[in-house]
């Protein structure tokens, strides 16, 4: 497979590995948070939070998943660019909305539906630049022909 | 006014962030293969670059300053103004990190800016 193919082919997959895992962490993150319930801001209401945050194993799975967005994103920023990784994650906006009518029959109003075609839009056009613009480091280049 | 310099602080924050972790990975290198050894052994070498170190609390400011923001505004303003960082970014990827920012790219990433604050704003 030609190396351009092959850089857009793994960007790719890594963009969409932190749009799933950051979306994922984020509704997770909410549903935890959201059986716990508020939160009193005192200090046994903190701690008590703490606890409670701590063993739920939704929270744990949350922060798999958070964990899993900022390894995905700093893994693809060590070969992409940053003006290519960037709008394209937002894709998630659009994947959201689209999760919110199929599963939860959210009504969505027509600013939002014209918002998602703009990022849809967007990132297609993004997404047929060239993930990569600037040179590697020369020092990441030795250490990648070492290895 | 407090409310324009919170909004350049979080958008500036989040942005110099995540260009300064960019320039950080950019400088660790990619990881020799997409295996989990491989990736650990990167990202032992990406915890231990000074520009990781610096764009952390850059993001964490920038996430103080959206609390802060969020006490101050509505969240309708707040996140729809947040999709700035978006042409920040790339503002910043082509002067600082010296990306090649095409027509093409600018076109999408103005489409994308516009279309996120329009879905945040409901």
């Amino acid at each position: 497979m030609p190396s351009e193919q092959r850089l857009r082919i793994k960007t790719l997959v890594m963009v969409l590995a932190l749009v799933v895992c950051a979306n994922v962490g984020d509704l997770l993150l909410k549903r935890g948070m959201s059986r716990i319930g508020a939160v009193e801001l005192t200090a046994h209401g903190i701690v008590q939070a703490f606890r409670l945050t701590v063993t739920n194993p939704t929270i744990w799975l949350a922060i798999f998943f958070l964990i899993g967005f900022m390894v995905s994103y700093m893994t693809v920023l060590s070969w992409a660019d940053y003006s290519y990784v960037m709008p394209a994650g937002a894709f998630g906006y659009a994947v959201l909305t689209f999760l919110a009518v199929l599963f939860l029959h959210e009504s969505v109003s027509p600013r939002r539906w014209v918002g998602v075609v703009l990022i849809c839009v967007g990132v297609l056009l993004v997404g047929q630049t060239k993930p990569r613009t600037t040179e590697v480091a020369r020092e990441a280049v030795v250490r990648c022909e070492s290895s | 006014m407090r409310i324009v310099i919170g909004l350049a602080i979080l958008i500036l924050g989040s942005t110099g962030g995540e260009i300064a972790i960019t320039h950080g990975m950019k400088s660790v290198g990619e990881p020799a293969q997409l295996r989990p050894l491989a990736v650990l052994q990167f990202l032992g070498r990406a915890v231990r670059n000074g520009w990781f170190w610096t764009g952390v609390p850059l993001m964490a400011l920038s996430f103080y300053a959206l609390l802060v923001l969020l006490s101050w505004a509505p969240i309708t303003l707040v996140i729809p103004a947040s999709a700035l960082s978006y042409v920040a970014g790339t503002f910043g990827a082509k002067f600082i990190l010296g990306e090649d920012v095409s027509t093409a790219r600018w076109a999408g990433v103005i489409l994308v800016c516009i279309g996120v604050a329009l879905v945040a704003a409901g």
